[in-house]
């Protein structure tokens, strides 16, 4: 798949019980990897992503949703911005930790961290 | 150290129950997040970049063996087995789910400590030498009125909503270890021209976005008088401190914009106000209650202490514990005992990490060797203060056996840096692999030795955590285009003659950071005469020296 430009965006929030970064996928579910995220392009996609973060915070489901702008090439979905990267795969100092310790079986996780 | 008395366990025990109704009420959505905001940032509970982050408050930097074991199994149980000690003398928990933290704030309520107001618009945790009580340079151990400070500060409801945070630091000794030109307030217990101990108090110091070293306010006031006037400095800053603009709600502008003498005349009108006789708001400490809290932090008997084991197996010549023994010593008030400072920043470390083991070790070192006694500096690194010298072989030995020896007090690779962009929601660029970028190159090319004291402060964001601006070599980070990019400042202090450091120029890559490091310092090593500290060659040379040297290679 070409590399999308950085109209591509995915939504993300905490999650309000234990504050892990999540981001929202097709299936209508929160999941904590950005590789299963639903991504949008269309505006009218991008604004149907904020009135879902809307929701789910004022349902108390996440703290914090707003969109992230990312590229996606080869299956891979990478934030444009250097603290979403960190975001979302955890701290660099500390690879055992965060997102990309528990997916280390996840090669496109680790495409991203390079 | 201080003992909770009936009220202190009651106060935090009724705070627990508080805090467990207000998560339960958020987590079932009767609180939205706005609502709760300000509940749990009264209690140390932030959002960070991952997920909660749970600050701990350290009060003065003291803590025992047994709440050292409480933070260890905290740490394991409800976060990632480890904790980050702060450069303000508090631990952060990086991990803990918001529905696990009554529970954390129970087991804490345990060991009598807890996390009120180490976040949010209010006075922060009191802070103060590492050193108290057992200094070769101390006039009065300052913990006893940090203590009083502690006490009236919490919860003061006339001070739960300030314009915006307030910190406190407090020392009784010749050298300043407490970084107190850099605080809202700064306290130092010293002596006047009779020979009486009292204040000295130093107001709108801060660092931040606008970097500011306090000013003297009061060259002496008697300790009876601290909490009114303490008292009549907060309600003066609560009153005209500005609400309107975050930037400048600190202290350090209103200090600045009405000039230190009208703040004076303002404070000192509000000091009469409250001292007039049989006002109810008077604050003043009798000596008895100074006594009584003084009989908490009463040195112990140190000539009686029975000898503990001496390990003759480790001999007096090994050089690395001479090297150790050399670095990592300060002179004790007694001859026979000596302060030992246990390096949190270890080579290519994280500094001020500890993992549950190495928290446990150090508590278990404590108890064997400092009277179960341990303090926490706010250079993140931890401190056992009563240490006789007949065990330092035996206590040296316990430290190496767990990675805890690194000889490195004040050197090159004792750098403090803030979470930084690895953790921090704030940050715009990461600190501590730049830390560990130093680090790792000084003990590759063998400088640390040659080039002795230097003070490196490393910030991830303007907000200065990382105490950049006071850095002999300051380095903040930036973000610009999506990159990391470092400024570096030279020249300032946190210590007396407290300076703020001097931008040199443009800024560099993360890549370059640790290379622009060696050749200040190889600058340095070039220019210094005998016995010549940096900061000396620094000031005495000037930044220009550096700065050709620096852009003539980068």
């Amino acid at each position: 798949m070409a590399k999308e430009n950085s109209d591509t965006h995915v939504l993300t929030a905490n999650r309000l019980t234990d504050g892990i970064v999540v981001f929202w996928n097709e299936e209508q579910k929160w999941v904590e990897q950005i590789n299963e995220a639903d991504t949008a392009t269309d505006p009218e996609w991008i604004g149907y992503l904020k009135k879902v973060g809307e929701v789910a915070e004022a349902r108390n489901i996440i703290v914090e949703p707003y969109l992230v702008a990312v590229s996606r090439n080869e299956g891979v979905i990478e934030p444009l911005h250097i603290r979403e990267k960190f975001r979302t795969l955890g701290p660099s100092v500390r690879s055992d930790l965060g997102k990309q310790a528990a997916a280390v079986s996840d090669e496109r996780l680790l495409i991203a961290a390079e | 150290m201080y003992i909770y008395d009936q009220f202190d366990r009651e106060f935090v025990l009724e705070r627990v129950a508080q805090l467990r109704d207000q998560v339960r009420r958020r987590l079932t959505g009767e609180l939205n997040e706005e609502e709760f905001r300000p509940l749990r940032l009264q209690n140390g509970v932030y959002l960070q970049l991952h997920a909660y982050m749970l600050r701990v408050a350290i009060p003065y930097g003291t803590l025992s063996s047994k709440q050292m074991r409480a933070l260890a199994d905290i740490s394991e149980t409800y976060d990632k087995g480890y904790g980050h000690f702060t450069t303000r003398q508090n631990i952060q928990f990086n991990w803990p789910a918001l529905s696990d933290i009554p529970e954390i704030l129970e087991k804490l309520a345990d060991v009598e400590m807890h996390a009120i107001q180490t976040s949010g618009n209010c006075i922060r945790n009191v802070t103060s030498d590492p050193y108290a009580g057992v200094a070769s340079d101390e006039y009065e151990d300052p913990r006893i009125f940090a203590e009083f400070i502690r006490q009236w500060s919490t919860l003061h409801p006339e001070f739960a909503f300030l314009p915006r945070k307030f910190k406190i630091a407090i020392t009784g000794a010749a050298e300043d270890r407490a970084a107190i030109a850099f605080h809202d307030i700064g306290l130092r217990l010293k002596p006047n021209d009779l020979g009486e101990i009292g204040f000295e108090v130093h107001v709108g110091g801060g660092m931040g976005r606008t970097p500011m070293i306090g000013q003297v306010i009061k060259p002496w006031l008697a300790k009876s008088e601290i909490l009114d006037y303490l008292q009549a400095v907060m309600r003066v800053y609560n009153l005209h401190g500005r609400r309107d603009n975050k930037y400048k709600a600190r202290i350090k502008i209103l200090a600045h914009e009405l000039g230190l003498e009208k703040l004076s005349e303002e404070v000192d009108a509000e000091h009469r106000k409250i001292g007039v006789q049989g006002s109810s708001e008077r604050q003043i400490i009798d000596l008895k209650e100074i006594d009584r809290i003084a009989e908490y932090f009463a040195s112990p008997d140190l000539d009686t202490q029975s000898a503990t084991l001496t390990d003759k197996s480790v001999g007096l010549n090994d050089p690395d514990y001479l090297l150790w023994k050399l670095i990592n010593l300060t002179e004790h008030r007694h001859p026979d005992y000596a302060i030992v400072n246990i390096s949190l920043k270890p080579y290519g470390g994280i500094p001020g990490d500890a993992s549950a083991d190495e928290m446990r070790t150090v508590a278990d070192i404590a108890e064997q060797f400092s009277l179960s006694e341990i303090r926490v500096a706010h250079t993140q690194n931890l401190v056992l203060p009563y240490v006789r010298k007949a065990d330092l072989p035996a206590l040296w030995r316990a430290l190496k056996a767990s990675g805890l020896e690194t000889p490195n007090k004040g050197q090159v690779s004792d750098i403090i840096a803030c979470p930084g962009l690895d953790y921090c929601g704030l940050a715009t660029a990461r600190s501590i692999p730049i830390a560990q970028a130093i680090s790792n190159r000084f003990k590759e090319n063998g400088l640390e030795r040659e080039i002795g004291k230097v003070k490196i402060k490393i910030s991830g964001c303007i907000n200065a955590c990382g105490h950049h601006h006071a850095g002999h070599i300051g380095i903040l980070g930036l973000e610009k285009n999506g990159q990391e990019y470092y400024q570096i400042t030279l020249g300032g202090e946190d210590a007396d003659g407290a300076a703020i450091g001097k931008i040199i120029g443009p800024g560099f890559s993360f890549a370059q950071v640790p290379m622009v490091v060696e050749d200040i310092l190889k600058t340095y090593l070039d220019n210094r005469e005998r016995g010549e500290e940096f900061i000396d060659t620094l000031r005495r040379v000037g930044v220009n020296a550096f700065k050709e040297d620096i852009y003539a290679d980068h």
